[in-house]
């Protein structure tokens, strides 16, 4: 077969650009689907009594732990504000509850957080992938890799995710050294306290609730307390019609 | 090669006009400046209304820049002589759009400096990874196609061979920036607003009405200000384009109305209820929803009269109606109405600030900018500058 | 002919000029000191080699991040075979104390700015009360239906 100069250059040239394609996507997506170093297969996921948490209303000291272990500021201006864990009305969470809604829960206010969805649309969107689902089932979020689009913001369709708009840290009364702040341009939001998972030690939120309405656990555990509450209650999740399929299921 | 020499010539009024056009870009680039500081709050962006008019500029201009399509397809494909003067015009038009359109995502960033994680870290199954290779591949097609039309032209020599097949290719290619644009849009669950499969054909009508209006209005412009003259057929042709793709891009906005206020499903109507009349004491879009509306009927009524259509004057009236009336709808109206209420049912307010302005003028200008001095190039290349403009 | 002082004084500015690297800080007395980082007292030894991290401190502290962020790991093997957990203000700042004493000696002498520290907290800073905002009772809850 003879070939000339100028084809031999142009073959090498699209062997070099195929080789050189990175595959660092598809790797780190791979690597980091093998996730946290666990032993049995984990999927986190958290269920919310609400007859409980409503036992107490006004009570905010899970949003107060969370704001308080994350470095979550306190912004005045609405606009702006950031937020993790949050109260919000039945109404609000569940829109296609209507005028049936039982007086027991009308006006009345429970957490609502990231729910870490096994098809979240925001890791579908992210063209950074400075989120992505990792193999126990956390959404998380590099705040190193996010370039501040907000696609995922637009994507979320529970209104989980927070922009942040200005500086955070004069807005953060008590630094707390065991975690970093984030800096302005970032969108953040619930990380299910990965980095008390990693230690051993439950979410924030679900220590500190006095009712004992946060359930945390695995999925993939048939006996844990999670597993309990979901085969023995009923239990909702947030706009299942959507197909995202929450992990943050509502024990009515 | 690039025969920038060319733009370095002119009267009074051109330098006049170039010295405003710096000092909004000036303005512009310290708000900028002070928003790379302070961060993305000095807009009047806020945790619900995440993307607003820099995203609106975004959507609008990727349309304008694709609408290059309609003067390049009927000369190259179809030998429509007719457009042979103005298809630099059009990709000239497509370059100052696209390199708008991607300041424009630029300045939305909130760690602009990492933009380029984008290339580096490449995530195929985000559709804004896609956007950036659309765009950019389409302002380097441009560019290569008008440098080398317009380089054959200087020399008086027929464009080499191997342009063609590129300038077949941008065909294509400028179809699917749009449609990648609408794509950001309508594959998100959580957005009724936008997510109906008849966006991407809504945003290539709305292009093809808006872009094709805004060449109208140059060319009558250049008739004005040098001895160009795109030719009465070809601006009648032009107009004839923009009429069809406006009545398409009516009928569509009717098909979408039918379909939430007779499907009554309420995630859906809230969000025409809010930009048509207006929810919770929040009815800020309205007036400008309306507007664009009636502006929009106007002038497809003035189109669709052939002796109105005719009359240049009336045409340019009609264009100008056009282009505003798009701007709106999909510079103000398709993101803002998209994400209000929030997901969680809130009415948020929002209200574009200073800074956030004075950018949004800046970018316009820097768009200003890059198609005067290409058009004066051109013209000058045609020596059809006239001779009080030397 | 005439212009030659002129053209002497010209050159003579010219070359006071072009030779000021040379004679400027020795004028004003200042000598070239280099960077002072306060080393830490405790362990005279780093996760690696002095040389290594003074070269390549900041692709170790790269690899940490992926591989913390990304890949969930807790823990660095180094080359001596120690254990180490991959933290920059838990480990880095347990020895070398105070970003200003350490960091920032070299740092800011070689003018390379760092955005490590807009997120990572700096335990000294924190151990100090934060006087801006401060609200009664810790970082605000969230209201309800907001």
């Amino acid at each position: 077969m003879s070939i000339n100069r100028r084809e031999f250059i142009g073959a090498g040239f699209s062997a070099l650009a195929l080789l050189g394609t990175p595959a660092a996507g598809k790797e780190e997506k791979a690597r980091a689907e093998a996730g946290t170093p666990a032993a049995q297969p984990t999927r986190w996921a958290m269920a919310i009594d609400v007859r409980r948490c409503l036992e107490l209303p006004g009570c905010v000291k899970c949003v107060a732990a969370c704001n308080r272990a994350h470095n979550v500021p306190a912004l005045d201006d609405a606009r702006h504000e950031v937020k993790w864990i949050w109260k919000q009305r039945f109404e609000d969470l569940f829109p296609s509850s209507g005028a049936s809604l039982a007086d027991a829960f009308k006006g009345k206010a429970i957490p609502a957080l990231c729910n870490h969805c096994d098809n979240p649309p925001c890791v579908r969107v992210c063209p950074t992938q400075a989120t992505w689902k990792r193999a126990d089932g956390i959404v998380m979020m590099d705040w190193h890799r996010c370039i501040g689009c907000r696609y995922c913001m637009a994507a979320c369709p529970y209104g989980s995710r927070s922009f942040n708009w200005v500086d955070p840290r004069p807005h953060i009364a008590t630094l707390n050294p065991d975690f970093p702040t984030r800096t302005k341009g970032v969108v953040e939001k619930c990380n299910l306290c990965e980095e008390r998972l990693a230690v051993g030690k439950p979410p924030a939120c679900v220590e500190v609730c006095p009712q004992k309405a946060l359930v945390f656990g695995n999925l993939d555990d048939p006996d844990s307390a999670l597993r309990g509450v979901l085969r023995s209650r009923f239990s909702v999740q947030r706009k299942p019609e959507l197909g995202t399929r929450p992990q943050v299921y509502y024990v009515i | 090669m690039f025969m920038f020499e060319k733009a370095l010539t002119g009267g009074r009024r051109y330098y006049g006009w170039l010295l405003l056009l710096l000092v909004v870009i000036g303005a512009g680039f310290l708000a900028y400046l002070r928003q790379l500081d302070q961060g993305l709050g000095i807009t009047g962006l806020g945790r619900d209304v995440t993307w607003g008019l820099y995203i609106a500029q975004f959507t609008f201009f990727v349309g304008v820049a694709a609408s290059a399509v309609m003067v390049v397809l009927p000369y190259y494909l179809h030998d429509y002589k007719q457009f042979s003067k103005i298809t630099i015009l059009g990709e000239f038009l497509a370059i100052s759009c696209v390199t708008m359109c991607m300041l424009f995502v630029f300045v939305d960033m909130g760690q602009p400096m990492r933009v380029l994680n984008v290339l580096l870290y490449p995530t195929p199954w985000s559709m804004m990874f896609w956007d950036m290779l659309s765009l950019g591949g389409y302002l380097l097609l441009n560019g290569v196609i008008a440098l080398v039309t317009l380089g054959a032209e200087r020399k008086d020599v027929a464009p080499p061979a191997w342009i063609r097949p590129v300038i077949i290719l941008s065909i294509p290619w400028a179809v699917s920036i749009h449609t990648v644009t609408a794509f950001l849009y309508s594959g998100l669950p959580g957005r009724p607003f936008w997510m109906t499969a008849i966006l991407a054909p809504r945003f290539l009508a709305s292009a093809f009405a808006s872009g094709p209006a805004l060449l109208v209005l140059v060319c009558l412009l250049l008739r004005r200000l040098t001895a160009f003259d795109a030719g009465r057929e070809a601006i009648q042709k032009l107009a004839v384009i923009i009429t069809y793709a406006l009545a398409v891009s009516v009928f569509f906005v009717l098909m979408e109305l039918f379909t939430v206020f007779y499907s009554q499903l309420p995630e859906d109507v809230e969000h025409f209820r809010f930009v048509f009349a207006g929810l919770e004491g929040n009815a800020e879009l309205v007036p400008w929803m309306w507007t664009s509306a009636l502006l929009a009927i106007v002038a497809l009524a003035l189109l669709l009269v052939p002796s109105a259509r005719r009359n240049e004057r009336v045409l340019a009236a009609a264009c100008v109606m056009v282009f505003v009336s798009l701007w709106i709808e999909k510079g103000l109206g398709l993101i803002v109405g998209g994400l209000i209420p929030s997901p969680l049912g809130a009415v948020a307010r929002y209200v574009p600030t200073l800074p956030e302005i004075a950018i949004v003028l800046g970018i316009w200008a820097i768009g200003s900018l890059l198609l005067t001095v290409f058009y004066r190039i051109a013209l000058s290349v045609r020596g059809q500058l006239r001779a009080q403009w030397e | 002919m005439r212009d030659r002082p002129l053209i002497l004084a010209g050159l003579l500015i010219f070359l006071v000029v072009i030779t000021t690297p040379f004679w400027y800080d020795r004028a004003a007395g200042m000598t070239a000191k280099g960077p002072e980082p306060k080393l830490p007292v405790a362990e005279r030894r780093c996760v690696e080699a002095t040389a290594y991290m003074r070269a390549s401190h900041m692709d170790l502290l790269v690899s940490w991040r992926d591989r913390v962020v990304r890949q969930g790991e807790t823990t660095y093997v180094a080359s001596d075979g120690h254990h180490y957990t991959m933290s920059l203000s838990k480990t880095c700042l347990d020895c070398h104390k105070s970003k200003a004493d350490f960091c920032d000696r070299c740092h800011n002498y070689a003018a390379v700015s760092l955005p490590c520290w807009d997120c990572h907290v700096d335990p000294s800073l924190a151990r100090r009360a934060v006087p801006q905002l401060a609200r009664a009772g810790g970082a605000g809850p969230r209201g309800s239906g907001r």
